[in-house]
């Protein structure tokens, strides 16, 4: 068997330093926003969180392409760790959203494209699982999830761009944003410096999760290997 | 040339066997037509579909009748070749496996149309709306390709899972809300008497939809028949 390699302890580590600094940084040292208090500081999450979901649907979707050109099991096994960290972040992400939005929007949820584009982007990659659940030949599993992650990912532009040819709420902090978006305000520095390194910090907790996913993969992998060696 | 020739025989073929096949039969044509027609009736209770709801709503139930009654279209006819080991023979025959794609695609495409064909006129007649105008055709023909080129490689796909009547449907439909969506607003719109540079993005998005997942399904579909 393959012990727990260094880097990942050290990795590990690291993560969890980053993680509590980014906390004192959101919680401490950036500054109450003036009109919206409190709650603003779950934006700082929120969007480290759904990037988190988006960075790794686009990785599913590239692995997805990788296995299909050269057929290597762990390309399956990095696309199905992948899908599955994200899923969580997303919806994570999607919960935070609801937090914020029910003082802001006064509501938990509308339909707006952003909104409308993140459940579906859930139901496509619960989609995905329950596909890979049907299918007991690993091989033409691997291959039906790689093509499903990027039809998925494919498709999520164009629902996107088809729900905002409706009106959009959503506020845009990065870059412009609507003149109808409610709930919006410009950073300041030290908003700034929390905002970058929560997601920096995201970005590593992903890495993070994503080794330790894809080793428990190869590892079960392994397994079902040897149970059709048995079974045979 | 000869390549291409060659291309369009395996297709026409595929086609044709399709064609000949429900022309005996017809049980996938009835299927789809009674489902439709039902599915019509239970929007006319569930929604109380008076003058005024009409106008608005129509695109909507049309749109909601075509998903429904294709999925289960393209459920039965992939799941016919799986049955009785037709998809084998079909993959065995020394022909491009697009061929058998885009042959498969036409006659699912093919059951669609005639099922709208039917749905228009009659639920014209029940509901004392026209909706036989050229425009409003244009959008169903679009969209029912979009429709069409994403469900017959899913359905492939689906046929070949243990869970396959219950997976098409959550496999298709979350990609399938672009061409839903435009084509809900684009027809909306026509009933509606909108002017044509309002439909016209939706018009757009439509053709984008359906000229990337056809050439998508075009490089895909070898995998998902690969054995």
């Amino acid at each position: 068997m393959n012990p727990k390699p260094r880097w990942l302890n050290i990795l590990d580590t690291l993560t969890t330093i980053f993680f509590v600094v980014a906390v004192l940084l959101v919680f401490v040292y950036a500054p109450m926003e003036r009109t919206m208090g409190a709650v603003q500081k779950v934006f700082y999450f929120h969007v480290a969180t759904a990037w988190v979901g988006m960075l790794g649907f686009m990785v599913a979707a590239v692995v997805g392409v990788l296995y299909l050109i050269k057929g290597e099991q762990k390309y399956d096994i990095m696309g199905l760790a992948a899908i599955e960290i994200s899923l969580v972040f997303f919806f994570v992400a999607i919960i935070m959203g609801s937090i914020w939005a029910r003082p802001i929007w006064n509501t938990w949820w509308t339909w707006d494209p952003r909104l409308t584009t993140a459940t579906i982007v859930e139901l496509i990659y619960a989609a995905y699982l329950m596909l890979r659940q049907g299918i007991e030949d690993p091989d033409r599993r691997a291959r039906f999830g790689a093509v499903y992650a990027v039809l998925g990912f494919l498709s999520v532009p164009l629902t996107f761009i088809s729900i905002r040819m409706l009106r959009t709420i959503h506020p845009v902090v990065v870059g412009n944003s609507d003149p109808g978006a409610e709930g919006s305000f410009s950073m300041s520095g030290p908003m700034k410096t929390a905002f970058f390194f929560s997601l920096f910090t995201f970005s590593v907790l992903f890495v993070d999760l994503f080794w330790h996913r894809f080793r428990m993969g190869k590892l079960a992998a392994k397994v079902e290997e040897l149970r059709l060696k048995i079974s045979a | 040339m000869k390549n291409f020739r060659n291309f369009i025989r395996a297709l026409t073929a595929v086609v044709r066997k399709d064609m000949a096949a429900e022309w005996r039969s017809r049980e996938l044509f009835t299927a789809m037509l009674v489902f439709a027609l039902l599915v019509i009736l239970i929007f006319n209770f569930a929604l109380e579909l008076d003058a005024r709801a009409r106008a608005s709503i129509t695109s909507g139930v049309l749109w909601v009748t075509f998903a429904f009654a294709g999925t289960l279209g393209l459920n039965r006819s992939m799941a016919i070749e799986k049955d009785r080991g037709c998809l084998d023979g079909l993959l065995l025959a020394p022909v491009d496996r697009s061929a058998i794609y885009f042959g498969k695609a036409i006659s699912n495409l093919v059951f669609m149309f005639v099922v709208e064909i039917v749905v228009l006129p009659v639920y014209s007649v029940l509901y004392n709306i026209n909706l036989v105008n050229p425009q409003l055709l244009l959008v169903i023909f679009l969209g029912s390709i979009g429709y069409v080129a994403v469900g017959t490689l899913l359905s492939t796909m689906a046929v070949q899972a243990r869970t396959r009547d219950i997976l098409l449907p959550i496999l298709l439909f979350p990609l399938v809300v672009p061409v839903l969506i435009a084509a809900v607003k684009a027809s909306g719109g026509i009933l509606q008497d909108f002017a044509w540079e309002e439909i016209q993005g939706w018009v757009n998005l439509l053709i984008v939809y359906d000229v990337i997942f056809i050439a998508i399904a075009f490089m895909f579909f070898d995998f998902v028949v690969e054995e």
